[in-house]
């Protein structure tokens, strides 16, 4: 019966065009989305679409989204889903990416590299406690500065390295445990039903202790110009602690706040970096934190930010805004999450002070300020991450 | 699966909820359907409420799990009795009861301590479920839901399983605090609730305050409506221009435009942050109350 009726393929259609705009849909909701159009035979468009977008809807880009997609697919006759088709990101080569992106991959990293960082991720899953120990052993790459990194190789070795340290901190920030002494409570199930053998007289006692909850990672990443030597670098830090540790959010900024966690997790490299360059296109030359740092406060901070977060920025603190709006906005920040590191790599330079007036307010609202412009200095800040 | 009732939105009306098209539809999807319905949306814009006029409607027992960080099983479902069950064991001390049966005993279902997702699916009527701001609940939490929510069956290892008397209707909300597992979200419905329109708003507020002026209460509807559009860090829902309307009636306010200090006093009704009563000065709020008289 549900195979004649005459909406079946134009709705199975339907399904595939929600889920080219990357609506999550199986067979399941397919066939609810059938009942429900069966369930009631009113012929009325607004009923059917409001049923439609309880029924496939799961989140508020999705809710929004919906009614132009209804309205392409069942009113335009399918004519827009081929133009959508073309601006899919996923087809865009990357032999668009923005001339300026260039810099931060680099031009060996685009296509045929990347898949290779995705092995080397799986890899490292396995060895996550030999993370640290990698790191000793390459101890002279290690006190390089990050600047020096030119050649190919070179830099693919970086890159793993930052992969295992990322995923070495990780690791032990998960085997952390509440001390059990302080907040060990009795377990009263266990212990009646051990006890009753001695007829009830707890003898033996149970007890219960939480573990640990998780630590949430935000990571900001400044990708203005002063920070091009190091942000590719940075970027496949980012990339290492984000497929390894779900509990991460990821932004990149220059004069705008782009999210970057999704694509991040994205499997497949490729569209992965395209889709990267594409949301950093037309990244201009200053540094604009403080309006950011807004953006993610008024947008994202309700959400991403816990008691239990580590804020982490990347940044050399080259600021074009007013230092009082990035306390301002830090301050914000600070009031949500647990600690704020800042790595600067600037500061391992000779002769380097904190000295711009952006850095200079900021300091008193930073828990922990660090270099960060050698893998020796990334692996470092791991024990910080650990006090919390 | 055809409903009795197709006009759910008229009989929302009717308990005093103004509910659009979308989500009218909605909630009598999840009725056909049987499926949890989630609902999310700002605080404020009445997501609680429906769970309420719902339960009014369908005549029916509400019953209320509020979520919140560390919410575990033995608050969201069952309990044991401690106590009962310890004066038991001291009280058949010198019975010749033997162990197994001592057990049996204590681990029976009287001695069991319904929570709100165990006691939703004993009713002999199904009740409305409001599952509660489930942003708040761990992720560990909101697994075991979606096993209650899929089976409706609850399984206590000393008991066996509780299978389901009635299917309770599900109603769930977030204020997105936290990301909500696709998991979950694909169990449910989902549905997004925004802030009224300028009707709804003036809808709501003749509804819930007979002894309003027409007028009036269109001028506070379209000040907030207005004032929403402000940058502020907190916006005023539903529930604030209630409270605002009523504190202006009982202070004998008639018009916007008349006694503005009164008015700016009673703004804290509207404006829950320090930021946001600092950024609605007077002048500002001249401006929005001259725009909606």
């Amino acid at each position: 019966m549900m195979q004649t009726h005459p909406l079946t393929s134009r709705t199975i259609g339907f399904m595939d065009h929600l889920r080219l705009n990357g609506f999550v849909l199986g067979p399941a909701e397919t066939q609810a989305c059938l009942n429900s159009i069966m369930l009631e035979t009113t012929g009325e468009r607004a009923v059917d679409h409001d049923r439609m977008k309880a029924l496939l809807t799961g989140n508020k880009d999705e809710w929004d989204s919906f009614d132009a997609l209804f309205e392409s697919y069942w009113i335009g006759a399918g004519k827009s889903r081929e133009q959508l088709k073309k601006t899919t990101p996923s087809t865009r080569t990357s032999k668009n990416l923005p001339p300026a992106w260039k810099d931060h991959f680099g031009e060996e990293n685009e296509a045929d590299k990347a898949p290779q960082i995705e092995s080397e991720g799986d890899a490292g899953f396995g060895e996550e406690a030999s993370g640290r120990l990698i790191a000793v052993d390459r101890n002279t790459r290690m006190k390089t500065d990050m600047r020096q990194f030119v050649e190919p190789d070179e830099i693919a070795a970086a890159e793993a390295l930052a992969y295992r340290l990322a995923s070495a901190i990780r690791y032990r920030l998960s085997r952390r445990y509440y001390n059990s002494k302080k907040t060990t409570r009795l377990d009263l199930r266990r212990t009646i039903r051990s006890n009753i053998k001695y007829g009830g007289t707890p003898i033996d006692l149970r007890f219960k202790a939480k573990p640990e909850q998780p630590v949430r990672i935000i990571v900001f990443l400044d990708i203005s110009g002063s920070m091009q030597h190091y942000s590719r670098f940075f970027l496949q830090f980012v990339k290492g602690l984000v497929c390894q540790w779900t509990q991460t959010d990821a932004y990149l900024f220059h004069t705008r706040l782009v999210r970057i966690t999704d694509v991040m997790r994205d499997s497949n490299s490729l569209r992965a970096m395209t889709r990267l360059s594409l949301m950093a296109d037309g990244f201009g030359g200053g540094t604009k934190l403080g309006d950011c740092l807004e953006t993610f406060n008024r947008q994202y901070a309700k959400k991403a930010l816990n008691s239990r977060s580590i804020v982490m920025i990347f940044s050399d603190g080259y600021e074009v805004g007013t230092p009082e709006h990035l306390c301002e906005q830090l301050a914000k920040i600070k009031k949500r999450a647990r600690r704020l590191v800042w790595l600067n790599p600037l500061l391992g330079w000779e002769n380097y002070q904190p000295v711009t007036a952006a850095m200079k307010m900021a300091r008193p609202l930073i828990d922990h300020f660090a270099v960060a412009n050698t893998l020796e200095s990334l692996a470092a800040i791991e024990p910080d991450l650990m006090k919390l | 699966m055809t409903s009795n009732n197709p006009d759910i939105k008229s009989r929302l009306t009717d308990v005093g909820y103004f509910a659009t098209d979308a989500l009218a539809t909605a909630l009598q999807l999840a009725i056909d359907l049987g499926r949890p319905l989630l609902l999310e949306g700002e605080a404020g814009v009445g997501k609680t409420e429906i769970a309420n006029s719902l339960a009014k409607i369908l005549d029916t027992k509400l019953i209320r799990l509020q979520c919140y960080e560390g919410l575990d099983a033995s608050s969201a479902i069952y309990e044991w009795n401690y106590q009962r069950q310890l004066l038991s064991i001291k009280a058949s001390e010198f019975s010749d009861r033997d162990a197994d049966e001592l057990e049996d005993h204590i681990f029976s279902e009287s001695f069991l301590l319904a929570r709100p997702l165990l006691q939703s699916i004993q009713q002999s009527k199904p009740p409305v479920l409001l599952i509660d701001e489930i942003d708040r609940a761990d992720m560990e939490f909101e697994a075991y839901l979606l096993e209650i929510l899929s089976e409706f069956q609850i399984t206590v290892p000393e008991l066996g399983t509780i299978h389901a008397t009635s299917i309770p209707h599900v109603i769930l909300t977030s204020n997105g605090t936290r990301e909500l597992s696709d998991a979950l979200r694909r169990r449910c419905l989902y549905s997004y609730v925004d802030f009224p329109n300028m009707e709804h708003e003036l809808k709501i507020i003749l509804a819930r305050l007979p002894n309003i002026e027409q007028d009036f209460a269109g001028q506070i509807a379209r000040f907030v409506q207005a004032l929403r559009k402000e940058e502020l860090e907190k916006v005023p829902g539903i529930a604030e221009t209630l409270d605002w309307a009523a504190a202006l009636c009982n202070m004998d306010i008639g018009n916007l435009l008349e006694e503005p200090e009164k008015v700016q006093s009673t703004l804290i009704c509207l404006l829950k942050t320090e930021s946001d009563l600092k950024s609605i000065v007077p002048e500002v709020t001249g401006r929005l109350a001259g725009k909606a008289a």
